[in-house]
C-alpha cells in the first residue's frame, strides 16, 4: 500500500493520519478537508473557547507535526467526487488524487429544521470554529438567547451564556432534556441544574417559526402551540446529519451514515469510514452511529491497526461521552438505550445512574465523578449479581476485577 | 519560562511556556511526542500522564481531586510523582521544571 487519502480534517481524520504513522505506515498520507487551517478540537467551542476566544489553543497538533510526519494537509478544499474504479478522489478544482486506500472522515453537519425564518440574521448554529467565532462576537451584545434543542450542545451553550449574564430560554421538543442520550433520572437532574442557573426550560415544545423584527433580524421563536418566546439571538441546536453525500454518489451502502462492517470497511474494500459519519455494528449487532471524540479516535486507531498490521479483530471499544455544562461534568460510559432497569445511587458529587439490560450493565451515567466513570468503562457487560457482590460500588468492583 | 521534557528513551526537549498554560497544552502545541491529551484537558482520559522530576515534586504539588482515579487507567506505571499534565498550570515558581514522560499513553 503506497498512498492513503483521508477525506475530512476533524479530530477523526487527524487521528487517522497520526495513527497510521504511529503504526509504522511509510507511504504517502494526504488529508483533504473543507475547513480552513489545521485540524482542531470541537468540544471546547461551546465552553473554553467562548470564554477565552483563543482559537490557537484548539489546534490538535502544530504545523511542525504534519511536516515531520510527512502528512500532506489540503485545507479549504472540497472533494467533488470519488472515482472508485480509478481509485481517485477529485477535488472541486479538478485535481485528481490516486489512492490505494481511502478513509472517509467527513463527519456530520448541523440539522436545520425546515421552519420559516431560520435564515434570518441573528439565527446561529454551533459546529465549527467559524460558527463559534460568530456566536462569540454576537454574544456580548445579546440580552436574551433562545436555544432550540435541549441536547448537549444547546445546554452547554445555555450554561455558558448564563455565566456570561445572558438570559436564556431552552425549547425542547421531547418531554425531557438530552432524551436521546440519557436516562429519565439523569435528564431530571439536569433540568433542575439548568433551572437553578436561571435558564427557562420549555419541554414538549416544537419551534414552528423564527420570529423576525422590522429589520429582518431574528427576534425569537414561535412555538407550535402559539406561544412566542422573544430573544435577540436564536441558536439552532437540533442535532446533526451525517455527511454521506460523497459516499452515496460513489454508490457505497449508506443507512443513517456510511455503512461499515466490524473492520470499519465500507461496501468497497478499498474504502473505510470513521467517526460521526460511520454506521458500524454496535454491541448488540444493530448498526450504530455515534457523535463523539471517543468514536472518532478509537475508529481511527482500529483502521490504522488493520491497514498497517493486518489485525482483523472486530471493533469493540466501549463508548464514552462527556458534556461540561457550567461547573457540572456529565459523563456516560456505555450505551443505555434499551435498558430495562435503572438503579439510582446518590454520590457526594451528584447522582449516579446504573443502567441494565437483561441483567447486565449497559451504561453508567455520573456527575463530577471521574473515578466511578472510569470504573464504569471497565465494567460494561458485567452481570448485576456480580456488582451487587460489591454493593454496587463500581470502583471496588473494578479494583477486584483488576486484581483477579 | 521553560520546561524540559525527558522521554522514556532519554531524549530531551526544552520548550517555552506562558504563565497559566497547562503543561499538556504546551507539550501538544510544541509537538512533544509522548503527551497525547486526547480529551483536551477535560479529565476524561489519562493520555497526558507524566512524572514530575523528584526535585520539583514539592513545587508542583499533589494530584488534584479525581486525578488518581484517572491515573488508575494510565497505560504506564503510576508512581508517587505521577500527574496528569493537563492539571498542572505554568507559574513563575515552575520555571525550569523537568518532566519525565512515560513509555506509553495508550
Amino acid at each position: 500500500m503506497q498512498r492513503i487519502v483521508i477525506i475530512g480534517t476533524g479530530q477523526g481524520g487527524q487521528q487517522m493520519a497520526a495513527s497510521l504513522r504511529q503504526e509504522g505506515f511509510a507511504g504517502e498520507i494526504l488529508m483533504i478537508g473543507d475547513e480552513p487551517g489545521l485540524p482542531y478540537q470541537r468540544p471546547p467551542l461551546s465552553k473554553a473557547y467562548m470564554a477565552s476566544g483563543d482559537a490557537a489553543a484548539l489546534t490538535l497538533k502544530p504545523a511542525s507535526f504534519y511536516e515531520r510526519s510527512e502528512i500532506t494537509l489540503r485545507d479549504t478544499t472540497r472533494v467533488a467526487r470519488i472515482d472508485r474504479l480509478a481509485r481517485e478522489v477529485e477535488t472541486e478544482d479538478g485535481t485528481r488524487h490516486g489512492y490505494d486506500h481511502l478513509v472517509l472522515a467527513t463527519g456530520a453537519r448541523n440539522f436545520r429544521p425546515p421552519v420559516p425564518g431560520i435564515d434570518a440574521p441573528g439565527t446561529v448554529e454551533l459546529r465549527t470554529l467559524a460558527d463559534a467565532e460568530a456566536i462569540r462576537l454576537r454574544l456580548a451584545g445579546t440580552r436574551h438567547a433562545v436555544v432550540v434543542g435541549g441536547g448537549f450542545i444547546g445546554l452547554e451553550f445555555a450554561a455558558m451564556a448564563r455565566a456570561a449574564g445572558v438570559a436564556v430560554t431552552v425549547v425542547e421538543a421531547a418531554p425531557r432534556l438530552m432524551s436521546r442520550a440519557l436516562s429519565p433520572q439523569m435528564s431530571g437532574h439536569f433540568l433542575d441544574l439548568h433551572r437553578q442557573m436561571g435558564t427557562e426550560v420549555v419541554l414538549g415544545a416544537m419551534a414552528a417559526r423564527v420570529l423576525t423584527d422590522a429589520q429582518g433580524q431574528a427576534s425569537g421563536v414561535a412555538l407550535a402551540d402559539g406561544r412566542e418566546i422573544l430573544g435577540d439571538m436564536v441558536l439552532i441546536a437540533t442535532g446533526v446529519r451525517p455527511n454521506v453525500e460523497l459516499a452515496v454518489e460513489a454508490g457505497l451502502d449508506c443507512d443513517n451514515g456510511i455503512s461499515v462492517d466490524g473492520g470499519l470497511v465500507t461496501s468497497d474494500p478499498a474504502i473505510s469510514a470513521l467517526g460521526d459519519v460511520a454506521s458500524f455494528p454496535g454491541p448488540l449487532g444493530a448498526p450504530l452511529r455515534l457523535e463523539s471524540v471517543q468514536a472518532a479516535v478509537d475508529h481511527a486507531r482500529h483502521i490504522a491497526r488493520r491497514l498497517v498490521r493486518g489485525e482483523d479483530a472486530p471493533y469493540s471499544a466501549v463508548p464514552w461521552f462527556w458534556s461540561d455544562q457550567g461547573k457540572t461534568k456529565l459523563q456516560i460510559a456505555g450505551l443505555g438505550q434499551g435498558a430495562d432497569q435503572a438503579i439510582l445511587r446518590d454520590e457526594p458529587t451528584g447522582p449516579t445512574v446504573l443502567l441494565f439490560g437483561q441483567g447486565r450493565l449497559l451504561a453508567v451515567e455520573t456527575v463530577n465523578a471521574p473515578g466511578i466513570h472510569m470504573a464504569g468503562r471497565k465494567l460494561i457487560g458485567m452481570p448485576l449479581a456480580e456488582l451487587q457482590a460489591h454493593d454496587l460500588d463500581l470502583r471496588a468492583a473494578a479494583k477486584a476485577g483488576a486484581a483477579a | 519560562m521553560n520546561i524540559t521534557f525527558i522521554a522514556a528513551d532519554g531524549t530531551e526537549t526544552r520548550i517555552e511556556v506562558a504563565e497559566g498554560e497547562s503543561i499538556m497544552r504546551a507539550a501538544v502545541q510544541n509537538d512533544v511526542d509522548g503527551i497525547i491529551g486526547e480529551c483536551g484537558g477535560s479529565m476524561m482520559c489519562a493520555t497526558c500522564h507524566c512524572y514530575v522530576d523528584d526535585a520539583w515534586a514539592d513545587a508542583v504539588g499533589p494530584q488534584e481531586d479525581g486525578e488518581s482515579d484517572l491515573l488508575d487507567c494510565a497505560a504506564s506505571e503510576v508512581k508517587p510523582t505521577s500527574r496528569l499534565s493537563c492539571q498542572i498550570r505554568m507559574r513563575p515558581e515552575l520555571d525550569g521544571l523537568t518532566i519525565h514522560l512515560p513509555e506509553a499513553q495508550l
